[in-house]
């Protein structure tokens, strides 16, 4: 196909420099923070600063290193994301892949999906949940922040239609006949065949851990045990006039650069995943949207 | 004696027989998730019984008086919270609109990208915003909308010679930036399910309305647009669960004692009544009222999408 009007010329350099400008609002908050992070105090206090440092320093970045709150909180964040989306993949790939049976070979297998589902469609809400909570005596461990997200029954119906539509049912009972059971199948036949959709649901896990801040808020009520977006909540609305009581109990003002530089080292392990991220994302998505 | 040869020989009838008895697996396998569903999913749904009561921590869920609707009384008094309701309704549904709305725009202005390299570069870029959580980039947001010299503000007085506008401040003000912000971080990422409908579309209807002499831009009027409308009406009804969803994440970080009228909704009154005020049972009647509006709700989008569309999630 070949497009040589003169009109439609000129629209696809309009349409490509717009896309350009467009491409450009999404990264330039993130210029803007880096280089805030790169300034010296005064310019960035004076609001001097763009696009580019002024009077370039790395003294906040030390500083932040030592701070041992930010150091703490980090390190809880890196533990999260990484138990949490593995705890999360193991119970959603074992139960996913008893309700990847059909119902003629697994008899309860619509009665557990109605389980599933309805606890996706309707749920407790805030109070009922943080009682719940309370009362199992979850506050303030560490496990709070793994247990009550790990199942999700939205990622469980992505992967049981994943293995429906890769695994050959001639693959399966033959590995049965061979005398294999059901873990053993789900080890050796499921396991190998999902590694793209297993890949895609665990990047996207730790993701959600990383950047969950209201868990941490409500559970944690000593502030030594929030994970870093809660941390960082506590900085950024301090300043903001916030009326959020809880919040304001813990106040980290610090000045913009100081800011800046605590949160450009947040973003660093989600621009580390990116690449991996989006080499899968799209694929998940469209994923998600194949049928039973 | 024979039948039983045969039947000891048959190995289908062998096969089937280990299958029944090891089928106890898959109830073993599905084990954790079902321990979890109903601890962090179903206890919290029976407690909802709180919302009936008057919930005393000390006397938990089975000593508690019951009171009725006495809460569900209280709340539909509270003329605050028609307002809440309102700009909750207000929020989610401009963001549902905008949203569609751009990321539509945004698929088609990229379909039209012939070269490459510069889509997957416009791509890396509007997708990474979804991936950034609502705290880092309420900190950015804070900083460079301040209305005294904060980024935005010099552009505009600097280059316009505008008055610097209070975006967080000031209510309406306020509304326009939990929108624009929200639809500037998940366009792209929303985009994803509308450019992957754009190309399935049946190659030839491009090539027959080309030899019916239809230029490019009424290619995309009588072709790809309503091509995409069974997707559009996916998407569109099966958002319609959320209408009481406006974005905690989002708005939590960056409301404020300025903005309260304008910008407090159901989670984030929730979250005051119930966590910071300790009133437990209205809050839970609250969240009750919201659970029960999503849930119908959701039901009417998945029916309507299955009329409209042909489409099912189950």
């Amino acid at each position: 196909m070949k497009y040589s009007s003169k009109s439609y010329t000129l629209f696809t350099i309009a349409n490509y420099i717009f896309l350009a400008l467009l491409s450009a609002t999404c990264i330039a908050p993130l210029l803007h923070l880096l280089a805030l992070s790169l300034s010296s105090k005064a310019p960035a206090n004076a609001n001097l600063v763009g696009f580019w440092p002024v009077g370039f320093t790395t003294a906040a970045y030390y500083e932040t290193f030592g701070n041992q709150n930010f150091i703490r909180a980090s390190i809880i964040s890196l533990l999260r994301s990484v138990v949490g989306p593995v705890f999360s993949m193991i119970v959603t790939t074992m139960g996913a892949y008893s309700l990847s049976k059909e119902h003629a070979q697994f008899k309860s297998r619509n009665v557990y999906m109605w389980f599933f589902v309805f606890a996706m469609l309707f749920n407790g809400g805030l109070i009922p949940t943080y009682m719940v909570v309370r009362s199992i005596g979850l506050m303030n461990s560490f496990w709070v922040l793994i247990l009550p997200i790990a199942v999700s029954v939205f990622n469980m119906i992505l992967l049981l239609n994943f293995f429906r539509a890769s695994v050959p049912k001639s693959v399966e009972e033959a590995a049965f006949i061979d005398g294999a059971n059901h873990i053993r199948t789900l080890f050796f036949i499921y396991l190998p065949l999902a590694v793209p959709a297993l890949a895609t649901i665990t990047l996207f896990n730790i993701i959600i851990h990383w950047n969950s801040y209201f868990d941490g808020l409500i559970y944690m009520t000593d502030s030594k045990n929030h994970p870093l977006a809660t941390f960082l909540l506590t900085i950024v609305v301090s300043e903001n006039a916030n009326p959020l009581g809880m919040v304001n109990n813990i106040k980290n003002i610090s000045e913009s650069t100081l800011k800046a530089s605590q949160i450009f080292l947040s973003l660093i392990p989600i621009l580390l995943v990116y690449p991996f991220l989006q080499r899968y994302f799209i694929k998940g998505i469209i994923m998600g949207s194949v049928k039973e | 004696m024979r039948t039983s040869l045969v039947k000891s020989s048959d190995p289908y009838n062998g096969y089937l027989k280990s299958k029944l008895k090891i089928n106890y697996q898959l109830h073993f396998l599905l084990l954790p998730s079902v321990v979890l569903i109903l601890m962090f999913s179903y206890a919290p749904i029976l407690g909802l019984i709180m919302a009936f009561q008057d919930f005393k921590v000390s006397k938990g869920f089975l000593g508690s008086p019951f009171v009725g609707l006495k809460y569900f009384d209280i709340l539909f008094s509270t003329p605050d919270f028609y307002q809440i309701i309102r700009n909750t309704f207000f929020f989610a549904s401009t963001e549902i609109i905008f949203l569609l709305l751009f990321s539509f725009i945004f698929a088609l202005l990229l379909n039209e990208v012939r070269a490459t390299f510069f889509k997957r570069f416009v791509q890396t870029f509007v997708y990474l915003p979804h991936f950034l959580s609502w705290v880092i980039l309420s900190g950015i947001f804070i900083e460079i909308l301040n209305v005294d010299g904060g980024l935005v503000n010099q552009f505009l007085v600097n280059l316009f010679g505008m008055k610097p506008i209070f975006f967080l401040g000031d209510g309406n003000w306020f509304r326009f930036t939990i929108v624009t912000t929200d639809v500037w971080k998940e366009f792209g990422y929303s985009a994803i399910v509308i450019l992957a409908a754009i190309s399935s579309i049946d190659p030839s209807l491009y090539e027959a309305a080309e030899m019916d002499g239809a230029n490019r831009w009424q290619q995309t009027l009588f072709v790809t647009i309503p091509s995409l409308i069974p997707i559009m009406i996916v998407v569109a009804t099966l958002k319609l669960g959320s209408v009481l969803d406006a974005n905690f994440d989002q708005i939590f970080p960056l409301y404020n004692g300025l903005v309260m009228e304008k910008a407090d909704i159901i989670d984030t009154y929730a979250y005051r009544m119930g966590l910071l005020n300790l009133n437990f049972s209205f809050t839970a009647a609250v969240g009750m009222f919201k659970s029960v509006v999503s849930f119908v709700m959701i039901v009417i989008g998945y029916r309507l999408a299955y009329k409209l569309a042909n489409y099912r999630i189950f």
